[in-house]
């Protein structure tokens, strides 16, 4: 549904160029969630609003929804959706109205775009509010009515940039619930997120992003798979760098990382690799401030592949 | 072209909604005119040379065009927190007409002025103007085109600058000496040379020319159709660069 070749994007300010996107090669299949994870200034929004004909490549190809983008992005416009990060409505004005508005600037005639707006506001549950004026909406009330928005069109691709950013806990969920049920109507969507649980629950497939390049993409089971079957995590308050030198030639060591004081290392089996780590650093007498074994999260897929924590970039 | 008009007409009717949602705006921009000509009128019967109902002949037409600079010049603010609030973004991933979304927003501003205007004209008849229906239409017509000119120029500067804060200083240096060159208050020609050689350069001055001589009945003075041709001109080209800037990272 989407497919890029090298796009690339650089801005310039003050003299200084700036590279915000350097290269990036995706394919994202019909009818799948795919996100794009990093820290902030990563490139993510600059490559999404590539995608969505906001922003025009330097160079590099795609095509979407089987248009070249680069040729025809008038064409692009009319099978996509897009939702920036932060709202999108007018305060004075009802939801229904934007709907009816969002739909009849796509062309849809005014009978059709008022059922259009109808149905969406059914599928949304707006139905208590969206005759209201936007401005005594909830932010979760909100971030619906912008979702709603992008795809009272019936787009086959919908561009949501950071949708949950912001919003409490049950508007969280609420919001990936309503990104699922798009899926199940077939829609491709596509997200940008820097929270790791949403790209590990909500993703089919994340791509990770890094100063303006993808240093990783496939499903978040194999994305996990790869870095490790086990993390051991080592606290060594003052000896962190000691220790490292000490296990850096372990045979059983598929990989490590320091974090500050924090040592992370990555394992295939952490209940046989523990006591061989004890016993190292028992022989050098070293302090043990705390050990802890866990399954790799994609903080620790980021961390492997670019040396820092998504948490601290 | 077809399409034009018809997504002109969503974004003219979007903006009209929003306007009327507010209406007190309206008379808000009314006022300061009003104050004008209750409190600085009755001064100017008073001039010699100017005196008598002779005077709002004189006045208004400059008033009217204080208006339209005034009333239109800071439309541009708004867009700012649209833009701010990605509603242009959103507007922009449509395939809505890139010309539209300027044409149809300059659209319901001009319709704002002209309606404000022909409040204006008629809330100083009771004070002795008098005006003939054909003058006053082209009038109203000149109105409208500067109404197209300044907030064309407003939108496109609002999206090239995307701060209030840098958008009302630059306004206001601008406008205030084009309103004192286009001898609103007191006619140019009590000037001396060089104000008069400079105020030749500025299109209000020839807009307020011509609205006087309308105002008198003098529909074929020259200075009519020169403040038509000069602002239509002038029109013409803001409005394409405007819609560019609407169109600015999209093809």
């Amino acid at each position: 549904m989407i497919k890029t070749r090298g796009l690339r994007k650089s801005f310039r300010s003050r003299k200084q160029t700036v590279e915000a996107v350097r290269g990036v090669n995706l394919a994202v299949d019909e009818g799948e969630i795919f996100g794009f994870l990093g820290p902030n200034g990563a490139g993510k929004t600059t490559t999404l609003r590539m995608l969505a004909t906001l922003v025009e490549p330097d160079g590099g190809e795609a095509t979407v929804a089987g248009v070249d983008l680069r040729r025809s992005p008038g064409e692009v416009r009319k099978h996509i959706g897009y939702v920036a990060q932060g709202g999108c409505t007018w305060d004075e004005v009802t939801a229904r109205e934007e709907l009816v508005l969002q739909a009849r600037l796509f062309g849809v005639a005014k009978p059709q775009a008022r059922q259009r707006a109808a149905q969406a506001i059914d599928a949304f549950q707006l139905g208590e509010f969206a005759d209201r004026h936007c401005k005594t909406y909830s932010g979760g009330q909100r971030r619906r009515v912008d979702i709603a928005l992008g795809v009272v069109h019936q787009p086959k691709v919908l561009f949501l940039d950071e949708p949950t950013t912001g919003l409490d806990p049950q508007s969280r969920a609420h919001m990936w619930d309503e990104i699922r049920r798009l899926r199940a109507e077939g829609m491709t969507v596509f997200i940008t997120t820097h929270y790791l649980d949403e790209a590990d629950a909500l993703c089919d497939r994340v791509a990770i992003m890094d100063y303006g390049e993808i240093v990783a993409a496939g499903t978040p089971a194999e994305l996990k798979h790869d870095v490790a079957g086990d993390v051991v995590r080592l606290e060594v308050d003052g000896f962190a760098e000691k220790a490292e030198e000490l296990l850096a030639g372990e045979a059983y060591l598929r990989g490590m990382e320091r974090v500050e004081q924090d040592l992370r290392l990555y394992v295939d089996h952490g209940g046989s690799a523990i006591p061989q780590i004890l016993r190292v650093l028992d022989a050098a007498g070293l302090p043990l401030g705390s050990i802890e074994l866990h399954r790799p999260s994609l903080d620790d897929v980021f961390l492997a592949k670019t040396g820092r924590s998504l948490r601290e970039a | 072209m077809y399409k034009l008009a018809r997504d002109t007409w969503l974004v003219f009717a979007r903006q009209m909604g929003l306007l009327l949602r507010n209406p007190v705006w309206v008379f808000v921009g009314l006022m300061q005119p009003l104050f004008f000509l209750l409190l600085f009128g009755p001064l100017l019967k008073g001039v010699p040379g100017l005196g008598g109902t002779n005077a709002y002949k004189f006045f208004i037409p400059g008033l009217l065009i204080q208006l339209a600079l005034f009333g239109t010049l800071f439309v541009g603010f708004p867009l700012i927190s649209e833009l701010r609030m990605g509603i242009i973004e959103r507007m922009r991933v449509t395939p809505v007409s890139r010309f539209a979304l300027l044409l149809g927003r300059a659209g319901s501003a001009t319709t704002m002025l002209l309606f404000q205007g022909l409040m204006l004209v008629l809330l100083a008849i009771p004070f002795g103007l008098r005006v003939q229906v054909g003058p006053l239409l082209l009038t109203l017509a000149l109105l409208a085109l500067i109404a197209i000119f300044c907030s064309s120029l407003s939108y496109g500067v609002a999206l090239w600058l995307k701060s209030e804060d840098a958008l009302a200083p630059l306004l206001n240096l601008v406008s205030m000496p084009v309103l004192l060159l286009a001898g609103i208050l007191l006619p140019m020609q009590y000037g001396p040379h060089w104000l008069r050689v400079l105020s030749d350069y500025n299109p209000f001055k020839w807009s307020v020319d011509a609205a006087r001589h309308l105002f008198a009945g003098q529909a074929g003075d020259p200075s009519v159709w020169k403040a038509l041709v000069i602002v239509g001109a002038l029109a013409v080209i803001v409005v394409g660069w405007a819609a560019r800037s609407f169109a600015k990272a999209v093809r």
